[in-house]
């Protein structure tokens, strides 16, 4: 089986890596560079859990090839925090109890930067939809939302 | 053990080599939301993966002027809903796609993963259909360009010969007070699939009566149906009462849906109606204000 040489950035870092065809980006990630962040509570598009951003676009990493990474630029929950800071969005989380288990969580802190990246000021309503294709088994949503709410405002400064 | 390959040609001319010249099962690959959850549930076993993202053109929007666009077939339904002149002419069109799954799906989905994949109830397919849009079919004997409705034969299959895919899709152009619209009903508000789903173009006159309509049903039968009475019922009419009632007696009468969990028969056929009401309005609305 041959396997591919894959040129990526990951959190800003350029980075290689060896996949074979049928890897996921979401097993590229975990099991070849040690990203764990990024979980897998579905693998069939779902769930969120193992959302990342490529190239600016939120995505389901398990529903991606590692070697379609080719040349991407990969966001992942590991880039969020930056020298051991937590990113607005972590703290509001933890200040909010926005998480129980914590499965879901890296995925809605991505899906939810993502979502800040383009719009720093979305409502109730445009939080709820964009994150609609993230779970959360335990925690509900309300938490999740206003955590969101408040780490735009703090972001918004 | 069969072993998977992947590749990621630079030309459509590579492209169609590699898929006609594939011994096993080749697969060609847009944005994978179907297609690798079927590669990991293990329904499908291909020999070989021809990612067509690396093709310049694949992704992206050309203004055509007057209406008109060619979009790239692996295009994700994220960009097609971020373009603003392409909104504003095929209004039912971008909706239709921007329904397909979370932000997440839209992020990978494309236009031409949702025609080939070849469900019953794939949004995009009924509002295509309805908007006339054209597909540009590349293969060993060059390109040739077909209706979307030629596509999809029935669950699962179409009409690409081997070593065919789809590389560009055409929206015609569009002339004074015409518009577009698409609707669905699902059980839930987000992250389902359709029971119904309906596409409706129509061009008005200056006095708000319909010269030309299409509507189309998806996930009512094995694949989208063209209701050709339910468009007789308003050519010729304005959208009244009267005319209402003809279009959803004859939308019920296309329906030759299934019985699952998510919906009976009588009730499928029953929203068809309902639904097709409900798109009329909002196309006749939106070509009314042009
Ligand atoms: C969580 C989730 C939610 C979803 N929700 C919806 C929904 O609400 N509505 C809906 O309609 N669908 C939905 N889908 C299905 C899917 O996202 C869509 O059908 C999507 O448009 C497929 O596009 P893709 O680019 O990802 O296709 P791919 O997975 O890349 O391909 C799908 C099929 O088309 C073939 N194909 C792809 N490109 C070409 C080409 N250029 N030429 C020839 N053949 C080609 C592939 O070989 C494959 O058989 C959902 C999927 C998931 C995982
Ligand atoms: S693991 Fe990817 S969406 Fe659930
Ligand atoms: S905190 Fe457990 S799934 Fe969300």
């Amino acid at each position: 089986m041959s396997k591919h040489h894959v040129t990526a950035t990951i959190n800003g870092e350029a980075t290689e890596f060896l996949c074979e065809p049928q890897q996921t980006l979401l097993d590229a990630l975990r099991d070849i560079m040690n990203l764990t962040g990024s979980k897998e509570g579905c693998g069939s598009g779902d769930c969120g859990a193992c959302s990342v951003i490529v190239d600016g676009r939120l995505v389901c990493s398990c529903l991606m090839l590692g070697v379609e990474a080719e040349g991407h630029k990969i966001e992942t929950i590991e880039g969020l925090a930056v020298n051991g800071k937590l990113h607005p969005l972590q703290q509001k989380f933890l200040e909010h109890a926005a998480l129980q288990c914590g499965f879901c969580t890296p995925g809605f802190l991505v899906a939810a930067k993502a979502l800040l990246d383009r719009n720093p000021n979305p409502d109730e309503t445009e939080i709820r939809y964009w994150l609609a294709g993230n779970l959360c088994r335990c925690t509900g949503y309300d938490k999740i939302v206003r955590a969101v709410t408040d780490a735009a405002a703090e972001l918004r400064g | 053990m069969p072993t998977l390959s992947y590749v990621a040609p630079a030309t459509v001319k590579d492209a169609v080599a590699a898929l006609s010249g594939a011994s096993g099962v080749a697969k060609v690959l847009s944005g994978g939301t179907d297609l690798l959850v079927q590669l990991r549930t293990g329904r499908i076993k291909p020999d070989l993966i021809i990612d067509t993202k690396k093709i310049p053109g694949l992704i992206g929007i050309k203004d055509e002027g007057g209406g008109a666009f060619t979009i790239g077939a692996a295009t994700p339904c994220a960009e097609l809903g971020e373009h603003v002149a392409l909104g504003k002419a095929w209004p039912g069109v971008i909706e239709a796609a921007n329904l397909i799954g979370s932000t997440q799906i839209q992020g990978r989905a494309s236009l031409a993963g949702n025609l080939c994949n070849a469900s019953p109830a794939a949004d995009s397919v009924p509002a295509m259909i309805a908007a006339g849009v054209t597909c540009v079919i590349a293969g060993p004997a060059g390109e040739r360009t077909v209706p979307v409705e030629a596509i999809c034969t029935g669950p699962g299959k179409t009409s690409l010969a081997k070593g065919e895919l789809l590389v560009a899709f055409k929206l015609p152009k569009r002339g004074p007070k015409s518009s577009d619209a698409y609707l669905r009903f699902i059980p839930r508000t987000e992250m389902d699939i359709a029971v119904v789903g309906c596409g409706i173009d129509v061009t008005l006159d200056a006095k708000g009566i319909c010269t030309a309509a299409k509507v189309v049903l998806g996930a009512v039968a094995p694949t989208a149906v063209i209701v050709a009475d339910a468009a007789k019922a308003l050519i010729g009419n304005k959208l009244d009462d009267a005319t209402l009632a003809k279009l959803d007696a004859a939308a019920r009468a296309a329906c030759k849906p299934i019985d699952d969990k998510r919906g009976t028969i009588e009730y499928r056929t029953k929203v068809a109606g309902v639904l097709a009401r409900r798109t009329a309005a909002i196309a006749f609305e939106r070509a009314g204000g042009r």
